[in-house]
């Protein structure tokens, strides 16, 4: 089967007592691309993963993977891997044997293993670690045993949970970088679970929202980021000015698509208020600024030029400015 | 300052000396010195006529006996070979018990256990008394195969090495499924998952993970029923009866029953000898595996 989505879910639902995890939901995952499940912590995401790989069975609806009703496929015949969250390395088994365990089970012939270990290794570039014990790695290189030990059987699908929360900082922004050139070099569909909007903005090449067990929307970054559908999309991916335009609608305003002026602007739309804070973040700078009603907006702006000091100062009066096209239309 | 934090950390090292060293004392006072008079009996030679009945000397002729004499070396194989069966019976019933235990829900893992400890708040004693009235001639056992209509020459488990097993598996059950499940309750589920998800079957999962994760608490538990079964006295002696040869029963035999102190005396240090052995290997062994991870 080479056409069709290599995922199809429909209508899956499950409930944990009163807690309805995951509520009627319906999603379709492209062959090839690395898709991301976006979502504050509880919203459902990890169980919608784990139903993919079989740890949990959905009360109703069904996962297709391939074209195939996976209902009542145990996990350990999906052809799908998964990476796990706490990366669940076998700590009794050294670093070669954690990864060569799935082609173990599969009853490959030794030699054929170790070559694919040796493989598996050198693609995420730990081939002088192979002898080591879980124990004796640091947190990026066990990252990279999992992944190496998720990859080995080239399934049709890897599922990573969290798959960079444990890094640190600097670290999580190299290894997204890798997992996306891992992803294009292996030609496989990688569905990352995450909590972290900038993380799953820079990888996906689509992304979903979730909320409260069901996806809000679904759409690439760029979709999602100009083009958000719902006050809750436009808060939760980056930061959004949100404002009433009376009849149940509103207008999102992204910070930076709003100009700082001294002069009323020629632009269509123009407010008038006083700088209460400002962010010096290096590149930008976020401003704070009251304007009529007791609202606060939030406006950013590059900080193009070396000069020392800002060219505003807090308690400034300014005007803000923005184009009829500058703001996303919201109906809920 | 720094003449008073010094002082504090004496003080504190002084402290921490002691409690070290007070279960040492005990140990010393109760468990080393007689081990030193048992040692001193052994080398000594039978006088019936004397209190008590010893010659102190320096002679290994009690441990040459223990040697030559084929009851003694059958006494030993057979309670190494009762204990181990018995070990690997406990092993047995006591790993699923174990694992569904650690499996179970939180909240009513506390009173499952307590249910696996129970049978402590009951003498021992009595307990194998008891298993007495359950397997004798016309025990409850007996007669419910005669109600059931096995005849009336199916025998009798009491007296024979089955009933020895059959106490010995029951006594010490605690034993093992303690141990076990403290090792099974830490084990994570995810690294079973992730078995899984690479392809494991149940069987092949519980092969390749669980069971080499659960190998300290086999051990422990394996040493803590072993090690106690190959001295055991009171089931041999009870439901065993004549035909079991344990050296536990030999030893009382030539003590109390005999009066042969320094022959009983050869016998205990034998036993000591015997299971000190392994058991210090096992440990370093243990040791070693541990530092290796």
């Amino acid at each position: 089967m080479a056409a069709g989505p290599i995922v199809a879910i429909e209508g899956a639902e499950k409930r944990f007592g009163a807690v309805t995890a995951v509520d009627r939901v319906d999603l379709e995952i492209v062959r090839g691309e690395l898709f991301a499940l976006l979502g504050g912590s509880g919203c459902g995401k990890t169980t919608l993963l784990r139903m993919i790989a079989g740890f949990e069975t959905p009360d109703s609806g069904r996962v297709l993977i391939d074209g195939e009703d996976m209902t009542g496929v145990p996990p350990h015949l999906r052809p799908v891997n998964m990476m796990f969250q706490s990366y669940a390395l076998f700590p009794h088994m050294d670093v070669a044997a954690n990864v060569g365990y799935g082609l173990r089970r599969e009853g490959v012939d030794k030699g054929e293993i170790a070559r694919r270990v040796a493989e598996a290794l050198a693609l995420v570039r730990l081939e002088a670690l192979g002898a080591r014990k879980p124990a004796q790695l640091s947190g990026g290189q066990r990252q990279r045993v999992a992944l190496a030990r998720a990859i080995i059987k080239r399934p049709k699908l890897l599922l990573l949970d969290e798959p960079l929360a444990a890094l640190d900082r600097k670290l999580r922004e190299g290894t997204r970088f890798e997992l996306v050139r891992l992803q294009e070099q292996l030609g496989l569909t990688f569905v990352i679970v995450t909590h972290d909007q900038e993380e799953a903005m820079s990888m996906a090449s689509r992304l979903a929202v979730m909320n409260a067990g069901r996806i809000v929307q679904t759409g690439t970054p760029h979709d999602l980021y100009e083009r958000p559908r719902s006050r809750f999309v436009a808060d939760f991916i980056g930061v959004a000015n949100i404002l009433a335009t009376g009849q149940g609608k509103w207008l999102a305003l992204r910070p930076e698509k709003i100009a700082l002026s001294a002069e009323r602007p020629a632009t269509p739309h123009a407010l008038n208020g006083r700088i209460v804070d400002i962010a010096y973040e290096g590149g930008r700078s976020l401003y704070r600024v009251a304007v009529e009603g007791d609202r606060v907006m939030q406006v950013t702006s590059a900080n193009v030029v070396r000069a020392r000091s800002s060219a505003w100062s807090r308690g400034q009066q300014v005007w803000l400015g923005w184009s009829d096209d500058a703001g996303q239309p919201l109906d809920e | 300052m720094r003449g008073s934090r010094s002082m504090n950390r004496t003080r504190i090292s002084v402290g921490i000396r002691a409690v070290i060293a007070l279960p040492y004392l005990w140990l010393a006072l109760f468990f080393l010195l007689p081990f030193v008079l048992v040692l001193i009996l052994s080398l000594g030679t039978n006088s019936p006529d004397s209190v008590p009945p010893v010659e102190l000397g320096f002679s290994f002729n009690n441990f040459r006996r223990l040697f030559s004499d084929h009851l003694y070396v059958v006494a030993w194989l057979s309670s190494l070979r009762i204990a181990a069966t018995s070990t690997l019976v406990t092993l047995l019933l006591g790993y699923p018990m174990a694992y569904a235990i650690s499996r179970a829900d939180p909240r009513r893992r506390p009173l499952l256990l307590m249910l696996v400890v129970l049978p402590f708040w009951t003498s021992f004693l009595i307990r194998i008394y008891a298993w007495m009235g359950l397997l004798a001639e016309n025990g409850i056992l007996n007669q419910f195969l005669r109600w059931l209509g096995f005849g009336d020459h199916s025998g009798t488990i009491l007296g024979t090495e089955w009933a020895v097993h059959l106490g010995i598996v029951y006594a010490y059950l605690p034993f093992m499924v303690l141990p076990l499940y403290a090792t099974l309750e830490k084990l994570d589920w995810s690294l079973l998952e992730a078995a899984a998800d690479l392809g494991a079957k149940p069987l092949g999962a519980f092969l390749t993970v669980t069971l080499p994760l659960s190998l300290p608490g086999i051990v422990a538990g394996c040493l803590m029923v072993f090690i106690p079964a190959v001295g055991e006295f009171v089931i041999p002696d009870l439901l065993g009866g004549t035909s079991t040869l344990m050296i536990g029963k030999v030893l009382w035999d030539e003590f109390f029953t005999n009066s042969d102190w320094p022959l009983a005396s050869a016998v205990a240090i034998c036993l000591l000898v015997l299971l000190v052995g392994p058991i210090t290997l096992f440990q370093r062994q243990q040791a070693k595996s541990l530092e290796r991870r």
